[in-house]
């Protein structure tokens, strides 16, 4: 299978790459870089658009299996190539969780069966997520898990959370954590403030996230464990791990665009769709989430993306479960929202959740697999949930026009997903 | 008249309106103690009152305020706890739109239920208390059992005192004093007392919302002293140790009375927990209205379902 991707901007920071050529795609992998003329081959015109090695949301709920309603691998993967993301690591909350080899075989085979992007699978950390004793962290590597986490829950347990810091070294698997006192956070459905109270709405406190931040921090110093924090969301988490990478400490952290674009102000009406966790937090945090963005602090971006079926989102927003959509929406308000340089872009979308997941080889160069993003920083255009590629529609971004879009996603060098030409 | 379809809450009502409401309850007051309690007003109106948690006084109260007006009123008690997948706020809303109700009275202990079943009906619908959220008609009838008193909304001082955290009563009188002007003094122990309790008015109405955590300080030359419940269920989440400590310094004696103004008037929502928030003696003491309040309730509600059904005729 062949493909010329012709005249893009090409970049790719891992390789300091910058400049306008073409790209021949051989076998699913890049063959040549640089003048190509082409006879017979497929052509792909990326002219006035950047070719940025591929995006990799390193946190999203497939939801297959278990809750087949909300979500497939199939359409999960299907959202992701709409939304530019040529790779997903996958949350091992299904029903049953992932937390054993035969379970993460069953993600791996699926995945190639149905998914028009890579599925990396997250094994759990404990046994049936319970926080009570470890998984089989080893098996579930040797059958392709990226990582290991609780997601959706913490582990509260520290002395369980240290042996996985230490066991999950044997692998050199990142340890995600949900950081989240399940104490401070009892019944919470919002962040704890103003709008909590004046909406007589239990609140979660920025305190639930950064106290287990910072035990996990302490954690991860005495053991040398690989700790990533997910979707950090609160001022003081972003001044700690700024304070412990500072301090050499072995940490990476990402966040969700809906905690750097919305605040807590987004429940007023009740919305469920405004109903995740963490919770949209106050602008003060959103302020120091965006700091820690452009400073470095935060390592990647990542969606969260949490599909749910639309008739549990339609109860009271107390019951509602937390979560929305992500994939489809995650590099448009990246771009409008945040305006990095393009280099930083590409590298919180990819290169470094490439880094944290150690999911190699990763890049543009010859010999690499053909995944590729192609990016149009300036198209305009407006978010329909009503066409999402997702099973589920719950996403507070409805009708949002944003600036810039991921225009096609290449997957093995197959163009898996392309925009309409303007 | 009420320009809203709905009432929802007093956070979104002007102090026209609630002057409305309130003169409206003046003239109803009197149909209260005819012989034939009965007007015509809302004759062929079809008012439900949805209670998706227990209450007897709002709902009795509710259901009298009106067949006083001849409207048709039908109670359901529906419980929460069979409230599952697929049977959602947004199923008993079309359920009852189609049965062609002109009003719902919803009480709910999830807050904001009231708001979405309002913008899925065509029925007005009127709060009747959202979880922590706001409890409008309480917060109307106290307003008028004050100014019954007081003869005036304006430069009071009232005294909340009690489970603020947790009290959709609190917050609906809030916004309804500090809107004229009154001073409101939030008291609770540290534990009760939600987090930036004292921006829960916006920056115009802030300078009259206080808050602290001395009785003393909040009762001190006190107009009004309005008592809150306290539930038993949050001693086993450890907001207070006992009762009999909570007693001690929330409780409302006679010594502590004496510190308000000679002429202070004492209210409490109900029902009330004797011994726990207040003293017997104070419950049924000289400065109690909490009798006049339960009166003022059937007026108050009276006028509301008045003031959103009857003005607008046949169509909405």
């Amino acid at each position: 299978m062949d493909l010329l991707i012709r005249n893009g901007r090409l970049v790719d920071p891992g390789r300091k790459i910058d400049t306008v050529t073409d790209i021949l795609v051989r076998d699913g992998k890049i063959r040549k870089i640089g003048q190509v003329d082409s006879q017979d081959i497929p052509v792909f015109d990326a002219a006035k658009l950047i070719v940025a090695p591929g995006f990799f949301d390193i946190h999203v709920h497939l939801r297959e299996p278990g809750t087949e309603e909300a979500e497939t691998i199939a359409t999960g993967g299907q959202a992701a190539v709409a939304g530019g993301f040529t790779a997903v690591a996958a949350m091992p909350n299904t029903k049953p969780p992932n937390d054993n080899p035969s379970m993460t075989h069953y993600i791996v085979s699926e995945a190639k069966r149905s998914s028009p992007a890579r599925v990396f699978p997250i094994g759990a950390i404990s046994k049936d997520q319970k926080g009570e004793t470890l998984a089989e962290i080893g098996e579930m590597y040797e059958a392709g898990i990226v990582g290991i986490s609780d997601d959706g829950k913490p582990v509260m347990d520290a002395q369980l959370f240290r042996r996985a810091l230490e066991y999950a070294q044997l692998f050199d698997l990142p340890v995600i954590q949900h950081c989240e006192d399940l104490h401070l956070s009892k019944g919470g459905v919002m962040h704890e403030g103003v709008h909590s109270t004046r909406l007589g709405l239990k609140g979660i406190p920025a305190a639930a996230e950064s106290t287990m931040v910072s035990r996990d921090l302490i954690l991860s110093q005495m053991t040398g464990g690989k700790y990533h924090v997910a979707h950090l969301s609160t001022r003081q988490a972003v001044e700690m791990v700024r304070q412990a990478k500072a301090s050499g400490i072995r940490i990476s952290a990402e966040v969700t665009p809906h905690h750097f674009t919305l605040t807590d102000a987004a429940v007023a009406e009740y919305d469920t769709n405004a109903k995740m966790n963490p919770p949209l937090r106050s602008e003060d945090d959103v302020a120091a989430v965006v700091a820690g963005i452009r400073d470095g602090t935060i390592d990647a971006i990542a969606s969260d993306h949490a599909p749910h079926h639309i008739n549990l989102k339609m109860l009271e927003f107390d019951r509602a479960p937390f979560g929305i959509t992500g994939l489809e929406t995650a590099v448009g308000l990246a771009f409008t929202r945040l305006q990095l340089p393009i280099e930083r872009m590409i590298d919180m979308f990819s290169l470094n959740p490439q880094k944290i997941m150690k999911v190699a080889p990763w890049g543009i160069f010859e010999g690499s697999p053909a995944d590729l993003t192609i990016l149009d920083p300036a198209r305009k255009w407006t978010f329909d949930v009503v066409k999402t590629r997702s099973k589920s529609r719950n996403s507070p971004f409805h009708g949002w026009e944003l600036t810039g879009k991921a225009v096609a996603t290449i997957v093995g060098g197959k163009v898996v997903h392309e925009e309409k030409r303007l | 008249m009420l320009t809203h379809k709905d009432l929802l809450g007093i956070a979104t009502l002007s102090r026209e309106e609630i002057v409305e409401i309130l003169d409206t309850a003046d003239s109803f007051q009197e149909v209260s103690s005819r012989p034939i309690k009965k007007v015509p007003t809302l004759r062929g109106k079809t008012v439900i009152n949805l209670f998706f948690e227990a209450s007897t006084r709002t709902r009795t109260s509710f259901e009298i305020a009106g067949k006083r007006l001849s409207a048709d009123v039908v109670n359901i008690s529906a419980s929460t706890s069979s409230v599952s997948k697929g049977e959602t706020l947004i199923d008993t809303a079309r359920t009852l739109d189609a049965m062609a109700a002109d009003c719902v009275v919803v009480r709910h202990a999830s807050s904001g239920a009231p708001k979405t079943l309002a913008g899925l009906t065509k029925a007005s619908i009127v709060n009747g208390g959202d979880g922590a959220h706001e409890h409008p008609t309480q917060a109307l009838l106290d307003a008028f059992t004050i100014r019954q008193r007081k003869k005036r909304l304006n430069d009071l001082k009232v005294a909340i005192i009690g489970d603020i955290a947790h009290s959709r009563v609190a917050r609906s009188n809030v916004h309804l004093l500090t809107k004229f002007g009154s001073h409101v003094w939030l008291c609770s122990a540290p534990t009760l007392m939600p987090v930036e309790a004292k921006n829960l008015v916006g920056p115009e109405n802030s300078q009259y919302l206080h808050v602290t955590h001395s009785m003393d300080e909040a009762i001190k030359d006190a107009d009004v002293i309005m008592m809150l419940r306290v539930q038993f269920e949050r001693m086993s989440e450890s907001f207070f140790p006992s009762v009999r400590e909570y007693f001690r310094y929330w409780g409302l004696t006679r010594q502590r009375v004496e510190k308000a103004k000679p002429d202070v008037i004492i209210m409490h929502p109900g029902p009330i927990n004797r011994g726990v928030e207040i003293a017997t003696d104070v419950a049924d003491g000289p400065y109690s209205v909490i009798l006049d309040q339960v009166t003022a309730g059937v007026a108050v509600r009276m006028s509301v379902l008045y003031l959103l059904l009857g003005s607008h005729g046949s169509t909405d």
